[in-house]
């Protein structure tokens, strides 16, 4: 009987400190405990969130990543191909522009041959002429001198130009 | 009263294996026989059981009766005007004998007017305590708030559980929202399985947070107050968990929770069940009310006999080395005791449990939405 019969004292002790337990623990304990855990437990979800978002982004980055060195090689491949194309062209040219340019100076150079032996020719035609003059002078002047000489002479000559 | 009666059991376990050790065999026990009866005598087993899991105004700590040494409490009485003194007054006072052979203390000087019988205070008639026929005393009692050895072990059941929980509070103020360490780190999962497992579970997730607070405590006190009474020696060894007027206190205050948390649909369950036909009402709501006032009588007895089984067992267990006087039952008695000490452990931890998950329980149905 004695175990089961509740002692006053003891549950006025009881509840005075379990009261005050409850008020103090509540205010000074349990309250800022459990505001922390959920700080931080939304902490965590948001950095697991946060983490699972940049793996996001950075996948689309590398992807980005990826076409821009794509892109980059192709443009690089496109420079070169242009390049040689380019300088191709330009061997090309200057290979026939050598050669328009030999062909001018072969055609001036054979005009001015030409020209040159015309004027050669010429001269020399001129020159044969005058001293073909002198000569026809001093071969007439000889030939001349005398009527038969003068006669024989015209005649050999006329003969001499329908050779010619 | 047993001279023995009041060997502490740490110091019982550490005699007990002292003397099996030493002791090479029972050979004496066949002389001793014919005394066995006279020994039992001597040593009162349900009386050194009771006197431990019992209240008390002092707190032994070694030795026997007169060459030992207590820390003596605090009487704290109201009788007439607040009256304090040591409980010394009674322990060294005057022993009386009742009608009936009943021993009783009348106290020294401030103690004069008052007696104690079986720990419990009276105040005397012109000297005397009176008797009835039955053995139990008729004087009146004053109003006791004596610090008794349960009082004491609930103090510092309180300081235990303030120290650990502020340092834990501090720790985070100081740290902010980050891993716990040290206390912290060994509350928190604590406080968490009671937020989650208990509250959160039981009450469900809208409601729960109200009575997160009110469960902590309860699981906390229940734990650590069940742990320090498994300590066989000072702080510890008070059987306050196991004593009706504590556990009564809070399954009280757990019916008051309920009560006052109890929404439409809990008290429309109560005073109008539904689908139960009008006449029958007649016979459900006294069964309905009842069943308001069982459930924490249920916590009340559960966790009371719990924690009381097992010190009676643990002691038992100690006793039979007593009874037999001879230490070679130690090497039955000992692991016996130790093993039960261990299921303790467990007990302690799955009491505080239950009361709190059941506390839980009973506030979730109050709380609970009608959807029906």
């Amino acid at each position: 009987m004695k175990l089961i019969t509740p002692e006053f004292g003891l549950i006025f002790w009881t509840g005075l400190v379990f009261v005050l337990l409850l008020f103090l623990l509540t205010k000074f304990a349990w309250k800022p405990i459990l505001n922390m855990v959920n700080a931080r437990e939304e902490k965590i979800a948001d950095a697991l969130a946060q983490a699972e978002k940049t793996k996001e982004e950075m996948k689309a980055l590398q992807a980005q990543n990826e076409n821009l060195l794509k892109e980059a090689r192709a443009e690089r491949d496109a420079m070169i191909k242009d390049a040689k194309e380019t300088a191709l062209g330009m061997i090309e040219e200057a290979k026939s522009k050598a050669k328009e340019e030999a062909e001018k100076l072969l055609v001036s150079a054979r005009t001015s041959i030409n020209a040159e032996k015309a004027a050669a020719i010429a001269e020399l035609k001129t020159q044969v002429a005058s001293i073909s003059l002198e000569i026809a002078e001093k071969v007439v002047r000889g030939e001349l001198s005398s009527d038969d000489k003068q006669t024989a002479l015209a005649q050999k000559l006329a003969e001499d130009i329908n050779l010619n | 009263m047993a001279l023995k009666s009041k060997v502490n059991t740490l110091m019982l376990t550490v005699l007990t294996v002292f003397f099996w050790s030493a002791s090479l065999g029972n050979t004496e026990n066949e002389e001793h026989k014919g005394e066995e009866f006279e020994l039992v005598e001597k040593f009162h087993v349900s009386e050194f059981i009771m006197d431990h899991i019992g209240d008390a105004h002092q707190w032994h700590l070694w030795g026997d009766h007169h060459h030992g040494t207590s820390i003596y409490l605090p009487i704290i009485l109201i009788d007439g005007g607040l009256k304090v003194f040591s409980s010394s007054e009674f322990y060294h006072g005057e022993e009386k004998e009742g009608p009936n052979g009943q021993h009783y203390i009348i106290g020294h000087e401030k103690g004069h007017e008052y007696a104690m019988f079986e720990e419990k205070i009276y105040k005397l008639d012109n000297g005397v305590l009176n008797f009835n026929e039955e053995g139990e005393v008729t004087s009146n009692r004053p109003l006791d708030f004596s610090i008794t050895k349960n009082v004491l072990s609930l103090l510092m059941g309180a300081a235990l559980m303030m120290v650990l929980m502020l340092s834990s509070a501090w720790y985070y103020k100081k740290n902010g929202a980050v891993a716990p360490k040290g206390v912290a780190k060994f509350i928190e999962p604590l406080i968490i399985f009671v937020r989650d497992d208990i509250a959160k579970a039981n009450i469900g997730e809208h409601k729960y947070k109200k009575y997160v607070p009110y469960l902590l405590t309860i699981f906390f006190f229940i734990w650590i107050n069940n742990l320090l009474g498994l300590i066989p020696v000072f702080p510890g060894g008070a059987n306050l968990t196991g004593n009706i007027a504590v556990t009564m206190f809070l399954a009280v205050c757990t019916l008051l929770v309920t009560v006052f948390s109890g929404n439409r649909n809990y008290w429309g369950h109560i005073f109008a069940t539904p689908g139960v036909p009008k006449p029958l009402l007649l016979i459900m709501i006294p069964i309905e009310l009842v069943g308001i006032l069982t459930k924490p009588f249920a916590l009340m007895i559960r966790l009371f006999a719990n924690i009381t089984a097992g010190h009676v067992i643990i002691l038992a267990f100690i006793c039979i080395i007593f009874i037999n006087e001879n230490a070679a039952w130690g090497g039955l008695s000992v692991p016996m005791a130790l093993f039960i000490s261990v299921l303790e452990l467990l007990v302690a931890a799955l009491q505080a449990y239950l009361f709190a998950m059941l506390s839980a329980l009973f506030i979730g149905a109050a709380v609970e939405e009608h959807h029906h």
